[in-house]
């Protein structure tokens, strides 16, 4: 009964083809199975937004979603946001603002500010922390995040103004 | 932690959750988005032997206007809910509402049938469907049936489904002229549970309210309909009058304590909350100042 499921998807555009138990979550068939080890697992209930990924086009926290819900979706993570030069400035912006310290929660606060940066191309501070209120630092007291993410917003106007 | 192993079965229609659902009954466990249910199995609070995903059940989703009912399928998505222009029209207590579910990534998943069967007595939702005299509408091995609201939440993520059942949908009368929603919660963070809630609908006449209807959350094992509601219908609107209320919502509410507030601060929120929905709804900002001794 508890046999493996065949699942076919897409990560980072390529085509992968598994077999998974249903009780594998998404994160760690991305981390164990593809050695995709970008997506971190901090609390694997859904609180601490380490594990954001991008399935279908939109942010899911990969801890609360299994490997076979994935079936038949195109799934993004750090690594394929990261080759693409999508977030080029992001993560220059983090790296210059020190919106890190050990780095563990980068991945997933990425992927929520891009996000966010797609949907509201200028939003307000008070904006940006409601939409990374689901992902947890535990070094860098936000702000430089906020001040990060803020900054990628105007550069990113004023290259399309 | 991780999930506990478990057998998997992609439902291919309602009718084919419903034969698994018939089976397995207690043992199998309904996933739409999973937002509760898979916490819980990782935290393994949970250890179902059957997964019934129901997650590709398309006619299960979506938002429609039939006649005076807005109807909801069961998967829709709470970033469905947000965007939606027809609840903006038909619900507004529920957009204002979903914006207050989690964050994110979450919303994008998790989904209003999940959020009900899950019955969380601090979620969002099954307040508003208290304050918006919904139905519950589920299929089940007897056939399709409709539950109000009122009846369907038992107790701490009880409901009256039983384990053959699905929730398919719900179904909510069209917000008419007249009417107005207030919507606010006590949450430590953005996106957190919240301490206490409150989704209130009324409809307005003259001065005051032709009926109001009061849904609190995380005031005990249920979301609560506020009997108090009833003092402040139909009636010219004064701060006595709302004091009264006030007093007699604290004694309906039997709220918990936990390691947020004790059963008094939540019974002093609830009051605070009580104040700023009169005040807000009729315009009337010395009510709020008044409403809380």
């Amino acid at each position: 009964m508890t046999a493996q499921v065949a699942i076919s998807l897409t990560v980072n555009g390529e085509r992968v083809e598994a077999h998974v138990l249903p009780r594998l979550n998404l994160a760690d068939f991305l981390r164990d199975h593809l050695k995709l080890t970008g997506t971190h697992l901090g609390c694997e209930h859904g609180v601490c937004g380490a594990c954001t990924v991008r399935v279908g086009g939109e942010i899911v926290r990969s801890c609360l979603m299994l490997a076979v819900q994935a079936n038949g979706a195109a799934v993004e993570t750090i690594e394929g946001l990261s080759d693409s030069g999508e977030i080029a400035d992001l993560q220059a912006a983090f790296r210059d603002r020190n919106a890190l310290q050990c780095g563990f929660c980068t991945p997933g606060m990425l992927m929520a500010a891009q996000d966010l940066l797609r949907a509201n191309r200028m939003p307000a501070r008070a904006e940006i922390r409601q939409h990374l209120s689901g992902n947890y630092c535990r070094c860098t007291g936000y702000q430089a995040i906020i001040d990060a993410v803020e900054t990628t917003a105007r550069a990113r106007m004023e290259l399309k103004a | 932690m991780k999930a506990s192993a478990f057998a998997y079965a992609r439902a291919t229609s309602v009718a084919n959750a419903l034969e698994l659902l018939a089976v397995h009954g207690e043992k199998a466990r309904v996933l739409s988005g999973g937002q509760s249910l898979i916490p819980a199995m990782n935290l393994r609070l949970v250890a179902p032997d059957l997964i019934v995903d129901i997650g590709e059940l398309a006619e299960l989703r979506g938002i429609a206007v039939r006649g005076e009912t807005l109807v909801i399928g069961a998967l829709t998505r709470h970033a469905d809910l947000l965007k939606s222009s027809d609840i903006v029209k038909c619900a507004p207590l529920l957009a204002a509402a979903v914006a207050h579910i989690a964050h994110p990534a979450i919303r994008n998943r998790g989904t209003i049938g999940g959020s009900l069967a899950q019955a969380d007595p601090a979620s969002e939702l099954p307040a508003c469907m208290l304050a918006l005299g919904a139905s519950i509408v589920v299929r089940g091995p007897g056939g399709e049936q409709r539950m109000a609201a009122e009846d369907f939440f038992t107790g701490i993520y009880e409901t009256r489904l039983a384990a053959q059942d699905l929730l398919v949908a719900v179904e909510l009368p069209l917000a008419r002229r007249g009417s107005a929603h207030f919507f606010q919660e006590f949450a430590r963070r953005h996106g957190d549970y919240a301490i206490v809630g409150l989704a209130a609908q009324a409809a307005l006449q003259g001065e005051g309210f032709a009926d109001l209807r009061l849904g609190y959350f995380s005031v005990g094992d249920k979301p609560v309909l506020a009997k108090a509601a009833s003092k402040l219908a139909g009636v010219a609107i004064t701060p006595a009058l709302l004091a009264e209320a006030s007093d007699a919502l604290s004694h309906e509410l039997d709220p918990h304590g936990d390691q947020q507030a004790t059963p008094a601060m939540r019974r002093h929120l609830a009051k605070v909350l009580l104040a700023r929905c009169v005040a807000s709804l009729l315009n009337r900002p010395d009510l709020h100042i008044g409403g809380v001794s």
